[in-house]
């Protein structure tokens, strides 16, 4: 089965008073049809730039320097306004992460629903006001009828967020960009928006790419995942993989840094030292190596790639930690040319 | 109870029916019309050198529970005894002195620091509030502290903006603890940080109790972080207590279905886990204007019996204490 997206390489810069930041670098990824990827990281590590980068929302400031986000074997960046303002809401459509913001408060429910549904599938106002009702009790809304002519105001946090997955959801689109979609919400409202997200992705068969910093959430939700930190990927594999054997050091950190519930609470917790570089100081060698237990010279002066592991080629790490069995390939390689 | 209260000890702090209500106000004349009851009569212990976690969803009464203990919102009624002193009937000024010993940690580190302020006269602003150093001394107790939260004197000339999320909040912390207090609220202290910092600052809380002998009351909604901290748990639903008990036993045998429901939401960092069995409520949290009758949690709980919606259950028990018509075995 062909891809449905391809990201290869993605550079994403802004412009600032300071002069041009980096803020996604080398990213590459490719997402099969009805399939989830987690994207993990903490905050800044550029998890909803790449998202945004796909989109083609990064505002006056911002633009994608290199490399190519392909969707269905066109290329997003080369398409103009007008040809993307068709795939957006269309073919790839965003939850936010604040239901809160992202809903207009001077609109009504039903209208800002209609909105894409008319422009996109050309259904007369009546039409589309019947598919809107039907995608709000898709959504678990119970009295659509009714919540169709309300202002975002009336409803709670859970129900908005609701709304935004109806609206995500309406044009049937193969791809929806989930941006922190549950962090806003609290966990009993959690646990009924992922489970409508799993319910309606395995009728609808759409692809997910889902943004968070909650490993809880990754790990009940993605088929695979890459980890994020300070603008690059530094770890992609399955997500049991991810979470049995993870090889990076920041992503050992990070798994070990949460308190789980079934740990015993007189351990301590395992913290990772420091804090995450900025854009302006990104570190030289490899961006981690502030940070990492096991930096090594060459961790500092150089930069490590993403690496493909001999034993699963599914998961790749970026870290030197890994590079001698590399180095045993390219040898091999070279000999068997 | 848990191990580090021995018997007969005398709790450090003991809320009693503790009630805030908020009014709501309509028309010209800001008539009030109705009230938000958002702490509705709990009451609840806490013994010296424990941690009591008090977790609930947003608008559940948490961190009001946690402003009326120290006097930043005055309760509607009910008693806060602290040190065999009634909190909610002091004045002001003697509501001040007694705050030394009674310190609180705020959620935002970027909203509760002032940011024209230098961090060595953040720190130093509560010893000369109080009158408790001057000069030379001020100066060593704030180099100290500043030690002990894992910072050095060399940031004391830096401003608030100059820091990280995580450093930040190691300056609340040190601003807290700088008077030397007995008891101290963490008010949600680590919602606002990354994950790997999360851990790093509750670490330290746990590496000061330890040190100095501190009494926490720990607010969150993060069910890991408190389990981690806590010796005892206190649950909260829409400004009532359906349960207390040591962590074990609220992770363990919890008693009140809200609890129950509550642990199975949490996601779980274990993907093999995914096809757990989850009891996933419908429907939100009502609002705390408006409270269902009898109990709180009936409109959602899949146990409910009709005397559930007439009749509120009380808090009962000695060491497990559930608020519950039908607890759970």
């Amino acid at each position: 089965m062909a891809n449905l997206l391809d990201v290869n390489n993605l550079q994403t810069v802004f412009r600032t008073d300071k002069g041009e930041v980096t803020s996604v670098d080398e990213v590459s990824f490719s997402l099969k049809e009805g399939e989830t990827l987690g994207i993990v990281g903490e905050s800044g590590c550029g998890k909803s730039v790449t998202s945004l980068s796909i989109m083609r929302l990064l505002g006056k400031g911002g633009r994608v320097k290199h490399g190519s986000v392909k969707f269905k074997d066109r290329e997003l960046t080369n398409l103009s306004e007008q040809e993307m303002r068709n795939i957006r809401g269309n073919d790839i459509s965003m939850i936010f992460q604040e239901p809160m913001t992202s809903l207009n408060p001077l609109l009504t429910i039903g209208n800002q629903l209609m909105e894409g549904i008319r422009l996109h599938l050309k259904l007369s106002k009546k039409q589309a006001k019947l598919y809107a009702i039907d995608m709000l009790k898709k959504v678990g809304i119970p009295r659509a009828e009714a919540i169709i002519n309300e202002y975002p105001h009336a409803l709670s946090g859970g129900m908005r967020q609701r709304v935004m997955i109806a609206m995500a959801l309406s044009c049937k689109p193969n791809l929806i960009l989930a941006d922190e979609p549950t962090t806003a919400l609290d966990v009993t409202i959690q646990a009924q928006i992922l489970k409508l997200m799993k319910k309606l992705k395995n009728e609808l068969n759409t692809a997910i790419i889902l943004i968070t910093h909650d490993l809880g959430v990754v790990a009940e939700m993605a088929d695979k995942v890459i980890v994020m930190y300070a603008g690059q990927v530094v770890e992609e594999a399955d997500v049991y993989t991810l979470f049995d054997s993870p090889k990076h050091p920041y992503t050992k950190g990070l798994i070990k840094s949460i308190p789980h519930l079934d740990n015993d609470s007189s351990e301590r917790l395992d913290s990772i030292p420091g804090t995450v570089p900025t854009l302006q100081h990104m570190p030289k060698g490899c961006r981690f190596h502030t940070r990492c237990p096991f930096a090594t010279e060459r961790c500092i002066n150089e930069k490590p790639d993403l690496l493909q592991l001999k034993e699963n080629e599914s998961h790749s790490v970026r870290c030197f930690l890994y590079d001698s069995e590399q180095l045993d390939k390219d040898v091999r390689e070279e000999v068997n040319s | 109870m848990s191990p580090k209260i021995k018997e007969k000890q005398k709790p450090l702090l003991e809320v009693v029916n503790l009630k805030k209500y908020y009014p709501i106000k309509k028309g010209i004349i800001s008539k009030t019309v109705g009230h938000v009851k958002a702490v509705d009569g709990i009451s609840f212990s806490v013994y010296p050198g424990e941690t009591m976690g008090l977790v609930g969803e947003s608008g559940c009464g948490k961190s009001t529970t946690g402003r009326s203990i120290v006097r930043l919102d005055d309760p509607t009624d009910g008693d806060v005894i602290f040190q065999n002193k009634n909190l909610a009937n002091l004045s002001k000024n003697e509501m001040r002195k007694l705050r030394t010993d009674l310190q609180i940690i705020f959620q935002d580190p970027y909203s509760s620091l002032n940011p024209r302020k230098r961090i060595g006269d953040l720190l130093a602003e509560p010893l000369r509030a109080h009158k408790l150093a001057e000069g030379e001394e001020i100066e060593r107790k704030v180099n100290n502290i500043l030690e002990i939260v894992g910072l050095t004197k060399y940031h004391k000339s830096r401003y608030p903006h100059e820091f990280s999320g995580g450093q930040r909040q190691r300056i609340g912390i040190a601003r807290a603890l700088i008077l030397n207090p007995k008891l101290i609220i963490c008010d949600e202290p680590v919602s606002a940080l990354d994950v790997s910092i999360q851990a790093q600052v509750l670490n330290l809380l746990k590496d000061l109790q330890k040190e100095f002998n501190l009494t926490y009351v720990f607010i969150a909604h993060g069910l890991g972080a408190v389990k981690y901290i806590s010796d005892r748990i206190t649950v909260m639903y829409l400004g009532k207590i359906v349960e207390i008990a040591p962590t074990e036993e609220i992770f363990n045998q919890p008693r009140h279905p809200y609890t129950k429901i509550l642990l199975s939401a949490y996601p779980v960092p274990n993907p093999h886990m995914r096809n757990r069995e989850q009891i996933v409520v419908e429907g939100d949290v009502p609002s705390p204007a408006n409270p269902p009758k009898g109990c709180a949690f009936h409109t959602r709980c899949p146990f409910a019996q009709p005397i559930c919606r007439e009749k509120t259950p009380p808090l009962d028990g000695e060491n497990h204490q559930v608020a519950c018509h039908f607890p759970l075995t």
